[in-house]
């Protein structure tokens, strides 16, 4: 069905299936518990699971497949933005123009980034795609702003204002990105008991376009193209002896992981309509790579895991606090919990990210092909027990 | 032509430190063929040595005067630093004054254990890995590193003095009938940055373990067949390396105030002068380092930044990409380095 075999329509589904139901699997304590600090299932968190897991999914056909890796995707995932809220600032707050003139943008712009830095790699093609993106902030954050011509708005970042020109903006709408009617921002509560669920119209729309987005992935992974851009991974040489150039096929994968970014940043400021430069640091690419990194690199799945991973983390461990702490280890003895909490303090809140860096660092020593790898191997190794039991009388042959 | 001149002394500073880190990563590059993305945060440790020795020296106790009286007359509190209390006041006010320079002392063993450490612990098990997985795994480092720095100096920049003696301006051009006014201690950075350039270069040209390890650069194997245990020698060149920027981090901390991001903002640029230099050629990373720096300092000018508002923020990007188009090797890339 849909031109994908049982397995990947199985992922699909399973994917599917979690994202749609997000609401309910994200919240898996009351309300008002003491754990649901740990609840996920807000509509600005999920929005931001789902709009980096876009992200990713891109970013992952580009460095998954071909190996090259890219350390300023960031550039895309800004202007994305920026044309988004340029649409809203002349045509109206609907999102689907705003998104479509997203992804073409992004699509353009990594066309003209991607034909320069691709005529070098390895190393060099990071370096280039680095000094690209710190540009393009460059540009964003001062030289496109000046009175004359002010592109981006600079330090403030791009917003909707009231003397804006919105030609197709109706009377009585309200101020804020929607889709043909329904606002981004509104949100139905369900209460159920102790417990309550949010269902919000953005996280929805980013909900369907991420299964779409990643349903094309799996195509892309499944085609001859597909195939191509591992070849190109694996051995570029081989290939061009073979006849095949490969350039062509990397331009293609840069700019489709191009075009996902931008999309993501379509979506982003489809669900806050602001737009600034800081999205397009290159520590903002930096972050995808981790995400990618984490969750396993050129597998499908992997890249939407670590983008959901990093995402509620972040989050979670911001939260905790020294109080909180004191909490769950009270019942150490004293002197012992006053140390234990001594210890994990710099790990917590503002230091979430000494724990990414030092996390980071282990999945690429140890784990390379991180969650997704870090899970089969578990998965052998229950097996391999399982078996194990079943077949301890028997005796190997000797060689 | 004082403007010119002018220009050209504003972009040795920032050339220098471009030039420094630059020279380190090279090395580091030559002998291990390891991409380290850690060595802006090698840079910020440099720094910041220079910050907890000035805050080490300025230790106090606190005494209680009665003979003097504060502003609500209550007996005034007299903080005296330990260093004060041990010297004599003169000899202690003169250590504290002179702090930064003092600094160098304590980089250098720092800089060479963290360096040691880095390679020995992190960077030994990435020799055979992908370029990719070496980035990566530098990169984590780098964040690791800035992120502990950040916990315990803070996110503000932290303000540190140079002494007195070479704090103000003075003419360089009075000699010669210019008017050239130029911060004091710009002139020591660049003259320290020389310094330690040379001292890297005869290093590696006159001495037999320098002999050894750029023979170890053109092919390493046979330099291993002849029976020399070159990774030893690799390892120490790390650490030279890692001590390099640490110097360069040390003596920048007084004209740009240490924050615990200022290692990732030159580590980008420096990649930059590195490929532009051209990847594992010692002098042409040093030569980009300052062509980049002065360049840099043209582009700020008043007359650029109105013809072309912003191109100081984008110069350097800009060249890099020309010259990674034109000549691929970069200024003075040696044939087969990082070549598939």
């Amino acid at each position: 069905m849909l031109g994908l075999n049982k397995n990947d329509l199985t992922l699909l589904a399973i994917v599917a299936v979690l994202t749609l139901f997000a609401p309910f699997i994200l919240n898996p304590f009351p309300a008002d518990s003491a754990m649901a600090q740990f609840n996920a299932g807000y509509p600005d968190l999920m929005q931001r699971f789902i709009i980096f897991g876009i992200f990713a999914i891109g970013f992952n056909i580009l460095f998954g497949l071909t190996g090259y890796l890219s350390f300023g995707h960031a550039a895309f995932l800004g202007v994305g933005s920026y044309a988004a809220v340029w649409m809203f600032k002349l045509l109206s707050y609907n999102v689907v123009p705003a998104i479509g003139l997203a992804i073409i943008v992004a699509g353009l712009f990594s066309v003209l980034i991607g034909y320069v830095s691709l005529r070098r790699s390895g190393i060099y093609f990071s370096i280039l795609t680095l000094a690209f993106a710190q540009m393009s902030f460059a540009l964003a954050y001062s030289v496109l702003s000046n009175p004359k011509f002010n592109l981006t708005n600079g330090e403030t970042g791009l917003q909707v204002y009231k003397n804006d020109p919105q030609i197709f903006h109706g009377e009585n709408m309200q101020d804020f990105p929607h889709f043909f009617g329904i606002y981004m921002n509104s949100t139905h509560t369900m209460n159920f008991g102790a417990w309550s669920f949010d269902f919000n119209a953005g996280y929805y729309l980013c909900a369907i376009v991420m299964i779409l987005a990643f349903y094309l992935s799996i195509r892309i992974f499944r085609s001859p193209f597909g195939m191509m851009l591992r070849a190109i991974k694996s051995n570029q040489t081989r290939m061009s002896y073979t006849g095949l150039n490969p350039r062509p096929h990397t331009l293609a994968a840069f700019v489709i992981s191009g075009m996902y970014a931008g999309l993501a940043g379509g979506l982003m400021a489809a669900m806050d309509p602001l737009a600034g430069a800081e999205r397009m640091q290159w520590t903002a690419s930096g972050e995808v790579v981790l995400m990618t990194i984490l969750g396993g690199t050129g597998t499908l799945i992997g890249p939407v895991l670590g983008a959901g991973f990093i995402k509620y983390f972040e989050n979670i461990f911001s939260k905790i606090n020294d109080t909180i702490l004191h909490q769950w280890f009270a019942f150490l003895p004293d002197g012992i919990e006053d140390f234990v909490v001594f210890i994990i303090h710099p790990f917590i809140g503002k230091g979430w990210h000494l724990t990414l860096g030092i996390l980071f660092m282990l999945v690429v020593v140890f784990l390379p092909g991180g969650l997704v790898e870090g899970g089969q191997r578990l998965g052998k190794w229950i097996k391999s027990r399982g078996k194990s039991d079943d077949s301890s009388a028997t005796t190997e042959p000797a060689e | 032509m004082d403007a010119l001149i002018l220009q050209i002394l504003n972009g040795l500073d920032k050339g220098s430190a471009y030039a420094l880190i630059a020279l380190g990563l090279t090395l580091i590059f030559g002998t291990l063929g390891v991409v380290n993305f850690a060595h802006g945060a090698l840079f910020m440790i440099g720094a910041f040595c220079a910050v907890s020795l000035s805050k080490l020296l300025k230790f106090s106790y606190v005494t209680i005067d009665e003979t003097q009286k504060d502003f609500l007359g209550n007996p005034l509190k007299v903080e005296t630093p330990y260093v004060e209390s041990w010297f004599g006041p003169e000899l202690g006010a003169s250590i504290i004054d002179w702090s930064v320079p003092l600094s160098i002392l304590l980089a250098i063993p720092v800089m060479i254990l963290v360096g040691l450490i880095m390679e020995r612990g992190l960077i030994k098990h990435f020799y055979k890995r992908e370029h990719a997985d070496q980035i990566l795994v530098t990169f984590g480092l780098a964040i690791v590193l800035q992120e502990i720095v950040k916990y315990y100096f803070g996110a503000n920049p932290i303000q540190t003095p140079p002494p007195d003696a070479l704090m103000g301006v003075s003419n360089l051009g009075a000699w010669f009938g210019l008017d050239l006014p130029y911060p004091n201690w710009r002139i020591v950075y660049f003259c320290f940055a020389a310094l330690v350039i040379a001292g890297v270069f005869s290093f590696l040209q006159f001495t037999t373990f320098g002999m050894v390890v750029r023979a170890g650069m053109a092919d390493r194997e046979t330099v291993g067949l002849l029976g020399i245990d070159i990774d030893k020698r690799f390892t120490v060149m790390f650490a030279i390396a890692a001590c390099v920027a640490g110097l360069a981090g040390v003596m920048y901390a007084p004209i740009n105030p240490p924050n615990y991001h200022m290692g990732m903002d030159f580590l980008v640029l420096s990649f930059v002068v590195v490929v532009v230099g051209g990847m594992g050629s010692l002098p042409g990373a040093v030569l980009a380092g300052f062509m980049l720096g002065i360049l840099e300092s043209f582009a700020s000018t008043t007359w650029a930044t109105t013809t072309l508002p912003g191109i100081n923020q984008i110069i350097i990007y800009l060249v890099a990409i020309i010259v990674l188009l034109t000549r691929p090797r970069g200024l003075m890339g040696r044939k087969g380095v990082m070549e598939e």
